[in-house]
């Protein structure tokens, strides 16, 4: 599916604060797409119109796939099944008594299914997500740790098998174990069902290593865009609009000032591949 | 769900702003009197009421819109106690009879009174909170409610439990508005079936807002805790209340109102 977005405008209230300004973008299927900005530049407004959660004040397209979301007889059910999203801190939208039925909240919500299939759904949704089925389909979701609140909760929006998924902040809070963890499964999940991935993201380290492409937000518009080593190489001034460069632009930028040039994607493995080459021709 | 506001503060600095709140509780009270004091029928108590109101508010600086809004939610209240008093008074002259329906001189005039004076307490009180922040307000009413310690009732502890209230009134409603959307996201329907099935919808989002509330009650009540808090003994206030030339001035005038009041009554 591909989301293709024309001059998005948002704004609260009728005199109230535009939280996005003519934003125009087009994602493609299969992409690995990666938002970022600082608090309150719109990120989070932006990816609620993906599947209808917010209403654009204006807009001139508005597409996910076959559904155009300007149009009023927009099926917005059918949408949200195959639009996933993922909010920041999902653990605190769980409610039911056991895990299971947390799980099957939006399967039952979506289709009409026997209970075997709902079964067969659950089970696989919370495999997916790296937790045991069986020891956990019966727990209280409140008795789980914070990780397994969220791997549950996550589950919870993977179990209808969308085609997009959206991700709010998916790794804050979490320790660096867990993130990793939480990002391999976002990468296997790439490789499965899940055509395509938006992710907002604070972490330009994580965005670098992970995003085939990224958009740069900066007070409700598009401060740039484009595949992440482009963004970062070219950029001046990313501390203005409250952004880092990732660590591996900073120590190309300090080699760069000693006379060292690096050709790389400023992913970690590739800068370091890169950086021992030059290191062996140097010698 | 955003736009909803509690405590509807207009912030600006202003004669009747920096007046002290146990004052401006105490004269929204009397001013609530004063105007069930005036007699039915009596047009110049009724308009020495307006005119204070209208005064108050032009030195308060606060748009006189922003105080005529606040009778927007009891507009119904309003209506209905004067479509009562229209259909139902039936003393004085009939000005207008279809069937059953009889409409009277006297009803009419009774139903105009009833809607100045609900429109004008509503005003005075709805002054009292554009020009008084939630803190104060929560200060001057455990101040004012202090004598009732001789009583054992714990003042302190009421008027603190009352600023929390008003202070995560904004936080829930963003919470809950979250919560709406990640149900919504995950197929949650709110808007459709028979009464039953919505109230059943709604488990989704209170459960989660319950929980979360528990949680922020108990970080609160930690936070609280590391800072040493021990209750209203031997606490001091950032703020002190001090009763200025500005309080006597508020006070002089609205007693003036009541005597002229109960002076043209007896006229």
């Amino acid at each position: 599916m591909q989301i293709v977005c024309k001059n998005l405008t948002f704004a609260y209230g009728k005199r109230g604060v535009t939280a996005v300004k003519n934003l125009s973008l087009t994602i493609d299927e299969g992409e690995f797409f990666g938002i970022i900005g600082e608090t309150g530049s719109g990120k989070s407004t932006f990816i609620q119109h993906l599947n209808g959660l917010v209403k654009p004040t204006t807009c001139d397209e508005l597409t996910v796939g076959e559904f155009n979301l300007l149009d009023k007889k927009c099926d917005y059910k059918k949408l949200r099944s195959k639009i996933g999203m993922v909010f920041q801190y999902p653990e605190y939208q769980l409610f039911a008594e056991t895990v299971f039925e947390d799980v099957a909240f939006g399967l039952k919500n979506f289709a009409s299914l026997t209970k075997e299939e709902t079964e067969k759904m659950v089970k696989e949704a919370i495999e997916v997500v790296g937790l045991d089925y069986e020891k956990i389909k019966n727990k209280s979701p409140f008795d789980l740790s914070g990780g397994q609140k969220r791997r549950v909760a996550i589950a919870g929006v993977l179990v209808t098998k969308p085609e997009v998924l959206i991700l709010d902040e998916p790794a804050s809070g979490l320790d660096p174990e867990g993130k990793e963890q939480l990002l391999s499964l976002l990468h296997s999940l790439h490789k499965s069902f899940v055509k395509t991935i938006i992710m907002v993201s604070h972490d330009m380290n994580t965005v670098v290593e992970h995003c085939t492409k990224v958009a740069l937000f900066n007070k409700g518009e598009i401060y740039c865009s484009g595949r992440p080593s482009e963004v970062f190489f070219k950029l001046e001034g990313l501390e203005e609009i409250g952004l880092e460069q990732p660590l591996t632009g900073y120590l190309k930028k300090e080699l760069e000032l000693k006379g060292v040039n690096i050709e790389s994607d400023l992913t970690v493995d590739d800068f370091v591949y890169n950086l021992v080459k030059k290191l062996k021709q140097g010698s | 769900m955003k736009d909803v506001s509690f405590g509807q503060y207009y912030n600006t600095t202003s004669f009747v702003h920096k007046m002290d709140a146990r004052v401006k509780i105490l004269l929204s009270i009397a001013y609530i009197v004063a105007v069930f004091l005036v007699k039915e029928f009596h047009f110049y108590g009724f308009l020495a009421a307006f005119l204070f109101i209208v005064l108050t508010t032009i030195f308060s600086k606060v748009p006189f819109f922003s105080v005529l809004r606040s009778v927007k939610g009891i507009l119904f209240f309003v209506i209905f106690s004067a479509v009562l008093q229209i259909f139902f008074n039936t003393a004085g002259e009939v000005v207008f009879s279809w069937k059953f329906i009889t409409i009277t001189d006297k009803g009419l005039l009774k139903a105009g009174f009833i809607v100045c004076r609900i429109m004008m307490i509503v005003m005075g009180t709805a002054l009292l909170t554009l020009t008084t922040t939630p803190v104060e307000l929560a200060d001057g009413i455990e101040s004012l409610l202090s004598p009732l310690k001789l009583i054992k009732f714990p003042v302190h502890e009421f008027a603190l439990i009352m600023s929390i209230a008003l202070r995560f009134i904004p936080t829930l409603m963003e919470e809950t508005d979250r919560i709406i959307k990640a149900q919504k996201a995950r197929g949650a329907d709110f808007e459709s079936g028979n009464l039953i099935k919505r109230a059943k919808a709604m488990i989704p989002i209170l459960i989660p807002l319950l929980v979360s509330s528990f949680r922020r009650a108990d970080e609160l009540a930690d936070a609280m805790d590391a800072r040493c808090y021990s209750g209203s003994k031997g606490r001091t206030k950032y703020k002190k209340q001090r009763i200025t030339y500005r309080d006597i001035i508020g006070f002089l005038v609205l007693a003036g109102l009541i005597v002229g009041i109960v002076f043209l009554n007896g006229v």
